[in-house]
């Protein structure tokens, strides 16, 4: 292959054309169709908050909002975003001001590497607005999309409580807790 | 992933001829399967059309019945109040699928239609599977099969089917809707799958190009009794190793007058348990009518040396969950 034979392949490939609409912000975009709404975040637009774990939908680091609800970025198609609404982790708080859940983490220690903390984060405020956060068994069920390699599990619930106002109440009627019969 | 050309469609009708225009073409919904597969090279279409925004969104109670749109997500039927009300085993199930951020993506119709977690099915770097190759040979019956079915098997194909949702839509007779080129059809749901057989790679009745449009689930009568119970190696966030979905109708004497049984993790397709079903229509509430039950709806199982265990997991499973619904015999 020769060094001019690749951008001309590049350029062959089925292109497609879209606004993706960030944090309020409009972003016309003309990319190669397999473009991720994570690659286009983090690589085209350099939104880098939201992270890429396992780029397979297994672990949650790259959690946003579109229309309003957590989804993962990982597993959608920025073209499939187009005219939606996208909120990241960029569109929380103010240089000065941190978002509530921002300082909440922060002030309970919820993380160590720091690498799935904006998931955890989107997540936990898509977690606060379904109304899912009235007990800590709850809040264990409803984030169980997010996975923490450090296991600041604990902490990130006690974040979440702090929050939320979430009482110390027993287990969650709806949740069932590790049904029988494990092998 | 392999380039694609990408498609939005905005009308049935335009869906359909995409994909009547190009054998080559892929449906995507939620994308929390195709993408998937996409990305590990085992699925591999020139065109991709983007079916998210039909008209197929709606959830309507229409003559005994809820007529779920294909695009409904996941997390919008489990807070239908009607569904909530009259089919919360539907429910149960919903919520003990997947995580909040793949519900608020995967579809209805898409979860009808997700494809097997066989290790190997998803490795194409793994020559043998004959559900990817016809005739490649199966790599999961004599490699690691701990996950596998039990039911419905052939010795061409063990790879269970991952549904929660769609074992309690068997066992409520179900039915899709389907929408293609030539017309219209609607499928009861026990119909729709296809066991491995000799050909593993066909999974269902749907026709190349046809689209579910909506999926018609019976309401339970008032007063029915009904449970999804999913039982998995981790308590939330994890595909079922066994799981029951249950529906009865209990009379006054306490004797069982119908039985709705369905049987997920341990079966090739979202399995309704007829035999279970006979065993208990017309017997008394109590253990040992489950215990007989729960053997008849496995009499069938061929068992491999690391799934064995589901053979028993499966009839506690069942057990457990007719106990909950009838409050007897624990
Ligand atoms: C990490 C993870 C965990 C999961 N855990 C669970 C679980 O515990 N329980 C469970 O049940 N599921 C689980 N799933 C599977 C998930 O529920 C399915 O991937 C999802 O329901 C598929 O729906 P979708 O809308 O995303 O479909 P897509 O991925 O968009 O489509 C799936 C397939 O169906 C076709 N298709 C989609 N819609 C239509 C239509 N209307 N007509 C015709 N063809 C169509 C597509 O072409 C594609 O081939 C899990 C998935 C992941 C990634
Ligand atoms: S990067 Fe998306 S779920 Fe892991
Ligand atoms: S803080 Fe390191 S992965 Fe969660």
């Amino acid at each position: 292959m020769t060094l001019q034979a690749k951008p001309h392949a590049e350029e062959s490939l089925p292109q497609t054309e879209f606004t993706l609409r960030v944090n309020g912000r409009d972003h016309p975009l003309r990319t190669d169709a397999r473009l991720t709404l994570l690659d286009a975040l983090h690589d085209r637009l350099g939104l880098t908050g939201t992270k890429k774990g396992c780029d397979q939908g297994t672990c949650g680091a790259c959690t946003v909002h579109v229309d309003g609800r957590r989804v993962l970025s990982c597993l959608t198609l920025a073209a499939q975003c187009d005219e939606r609404e996208i909120a990241t982790v960029e569109g929380l708080g103010t240089e000065d001001e941190l978002h509530p859940v921002q300082r909440a983490f922060l002030e309970h220690d919820a993380f160590q590497c720091g690498y799935c903390t904006p998931g955890q984060i989107m997540s936990a405020l898509g977690l606060m607005a379904e109304g899912r956060a009235g007990s800590p068994d709850e809040i264990r069920e409803y984030m169980s999309g997010n996975i923490c390699r450090c296991g600041a599990y604990q902490n990130i619930v006690a974040a979440i409580r702090d929050v939320a106002g979430t009482e110390d109440g027993g287990r969650a009627d709806d949740v069932p807790q590790a049904e029988g019969g494990r092998p | 992933m392999r380039p694609f050309t990408y498609v939005r469609a905005h009308e049935v009708g335009t869906a359909l001829a995409e994909a009547e225009a190009d054998s080559r073409a892929d449906f995507l919904a939620g994308g929390t399967t195709q993408l998937d597969l996409m990305k590990d090279g085992v699925l591999r279409p020139d065109r991709l059309i983007d079916i998210t925004r039909l008209p197929l969104h709606g959830i309507e109670e229409r003559q005994g019945a809820l007529i779920v749109g294909a695009l409904v997500t996941m997390e919008e039927l489990a807070a239908d109040p009607v569904a909530g009300r009259r089919l919360p085993l539907v429910r149960e199930a919903l919520l003990r699928s997947a995580s909040v951020q793949l519900r608020n993506m995967a579809t209805i119709g898409g979860n009808l239609l997700q494809r097997t977690r066989c290790r190997y099915f998803r490795d194409p770097t793994v020559a043998a599977c004959n559900k990817r190759d016809r005739g490649s040979g199966c790599a999961a019956v004599h490699g690691s099969h701990r996950t596998h079915a039990v039911l419905g098997t052939s010795e061409h194909c063990i790879a269970t089917h991952a549904s929660d949702v769609a074992v309690t839509l068997v066992a409520l007779d179900a039915v899709v809707h389907i929408s293609g080129a030539a017309g219209d059809r609607k499928v009861p749901l026990t119909g729709f799958y296809r066991t491995p057989g000799d050909t593993p790679d066909v999974e269902n009745d749907l026709r190349p190009g046809e689209l579910i449009a909506a999926v018609e689930i019976p309401l339970l009568p008032e007063g029915a009794r009904s449970d999804y119970l999913k039982v998995r190696d981790r308590s939330s966030y994890e595909f079922a190793l066994a799981s029951a979905a249950v529906a009865v109708g209990l009379g006054a004497d306490r004797r069982i007058e119908w039985a709705r049984v369905g049987l997920g993790g341990v079966a090739t397709v979202p399995w309704r348990a007829v035999e279970a079903e006979a065993v208990l229509t017309g017997s008394p509430a109590d253990g040992e009518v489950f215990a007989s039950a729960a053997a008849a709806a496995v009499a069938g199982a061929e068992p491999r040396p690391q799934n064995a265990f589901k053979v028993d997991l499966a009839q506690r499973t069942l057990v457990r969950t007719l106990q909950t619904v009838t409050g007897a015999g624990s």
